[in-house]
């Protein structure tokens, strides 16, 4: 094998196998730090003197709603990566990347919800945060559906890019909206310039559920990135070969 | 680009009745909200602004298919992109004639709706003049989703799904201005906010609609 660059990667063929090896690792990090944060979080943590029991929900919901907005940005990043320099992977990376930022799109609305039942006595609330989010989630089913609607895989890809690069408008807009509206949802808990407002084990608890979903994000995204590989690259060697040994 | 906007204007002007559809579906779907609600001026009068909003939002985007489909169809739009011209430069042709053929209708029928949802004068010219700094928005938005689903076959719900998230913050203001009004507001501010994103979007659109129609004709 000739000497390793930042490129060495970037050939689909390398990637597929590289996926494959770390992906049990990913999930063995998933396990582990989920558990430990669900732990520190429901069986440590103290309990709210205002809201009771009910705020733990914010071990799942703040990571949630950090990994909906950095999927966004990765995927608008790697899109257009793969648009402006030509990058295969990086554009089937972008589409691995779209189900998953949904997911936890839906994720940090529902967990929201039931959240917003006991705290604000209301489902659901037109504020300015609430409604971002749910664009956003409209955002990512806009990307989904249209690149899967384009046939050519190629053409997808680069369209898919440019809306996504239309799109990340919206992130910005959502991560400012509780400073720029002064509305229900609270203020951020967590800042990089100020002490943390919360007890330092719910902030530990919920540092170890963001490492877990990161690490349950890498997983599932190269899971889907291998799928998407070998689906478009079937007529090349490499995978007719693995398909023989396979059988 | 003149002469593109000329030949669209003919286009229409031959197709008389296709081009007036989104107004006559705009008309439709607004006078569905007083027999849905009910006709208690108070209630109309309060959920005007929104409803009528609405409607002339999804009036433009059901013209969308319109805009590059049938020149897509029959070629003349690789012609276009051939001749040498600036794209961005036809983008913003296609998106004007797109705004005088169903944009401008709807702003001057807004009034008259405005009229039977029994709004008041102030609160009418907000409502007027809102539209007109929001339907370019709508089209100039508009260009982007039709180029990018160019030639798909469920291209018509897709450039609704793409382009309403888009056109969300449109709708806020234009909405937020006429209700400013009613609450005894200056309504500056939200027409601002409306003029600032027609001027975003005038220079932003057009680029991402060219880049668009290149993807799409690669």
């Amino acid at each position: 094998m000739a000497g390793l660059t930042w490129t060495t990667f970037s050939a689909p063929s390398r990637f597929e196998p590289l996926a494959g090896k770390l992906i049990p690792w990913l999930w063995a990090l998933t396990a582990v730090f989920a558990l430990a944060g669900l732990w520190v979080g429901f069986a440590i943590a103290p309990t709210d003197f205002q809201q009771g029991q009910s705020y733990r929900i914010i071990f799942i919901h703040v990571p949630a709603a950090w990994m909906s907005m950095v999927l966004y940005v990765a995927m608008a990043f790697w899109a257009s990566i793969g648009w402006a320099f030509r990058v295969k992977l990086a554009s089937m990376v972008a589409r691995a990347i779209a189900p998953t930022g949904a997911l936890f799109t839906f994720l940090a609305l529902w967990t929201g919800a039931l959240w917003g039942k006991p705290t604000w006595g209301t489902w659901w609330v037109w504020d300015a945060r609430l409604t971002s989010e749910l664009i956003l989630l409209f955002l990512y089913l806009g990307f989904i559906a249209l690149v899967e609607a384009i046939d050519d895989p190629v053409r997808g890809d680069h369209a898919g890019a440019l809306l996504a690069l239309v799109g990340v408008v919206n992130v910005p807009i959502i991560y400012f909206s509780v400073k720029w509206w002064n509305t229900l949802h609270q203020g951020s808990s967590i800042s990089m310039t100020a002490a943390p407002k919360m007890a330092s084990t719910m902030l530990t608890s919920m540092l170890l559920m963001t490492i877990a979903f990161w690490a349950y994000a890498f997983a599932v995204v190269f899971a889907r990135t291998r799928a998407v590989i070998l689906e478009r690259e079937r007529d090349a060697q490499w995978v007719q070969a693995l398909a023989r040994s396979a059988r | 680009m003149w002469s593109l906007i000329r030949r669209d204007w003919q286009l229409a002007a031959r197709r008389r009745v296709e081009a007036l559809l989104p107004l006559v579906f705009f008309i439709v779907a607004a006078s569905l909200f007083p027999l849905g609600v009910g006709p208690e001026p108070q209630m109309l009068r309060t959920m005007a602004p929104g409803a009528l909003w609405v409607c002339a939002l999804l009036a433009s985007l059901l013209s969308l298919t319109g805009l590059y489909g049938p020149d897509f169809a029959d070629g003349s739009l690789e012609q276009f992109l051939l001749c040498g011209q600036s794209v961005p430069g036809l983008a913003l042709a296609k998106a004007f004639a797109h705004w005088t053929i169903f944009g401008l209708p709807l702003v001057i029928t807004a009034p008259l709706l405005g009229v039977m949802f029994d709004v008041k004068g102030p609160e009418l010219a907000t409502l007027t003049l809102g539209l007109l700094l929001g339907t370019p928005v709508l089209s100039l938005l508009g260009g982007v989703g039709a180029a990018l689903t160019l030639g798909l076959r469920s291209g018509g719900m897709l450039i609704v799904l793409l382009v309403l998230p888009l056109a969300i913050p449109v709708l806020i203001f234009g909405a937020g201005a006429v209700t400013a009004v009613s609450a005894g507001i200056s309504p500056d501010g939200h027409l601002s906010l409306l003029g600032a994103l027609l001027l975003m979007t005038l220079l932003g659109a057009p680029w991402a609609t060219g880049a668009a129609l290149r993807i799409a004709l690669d």
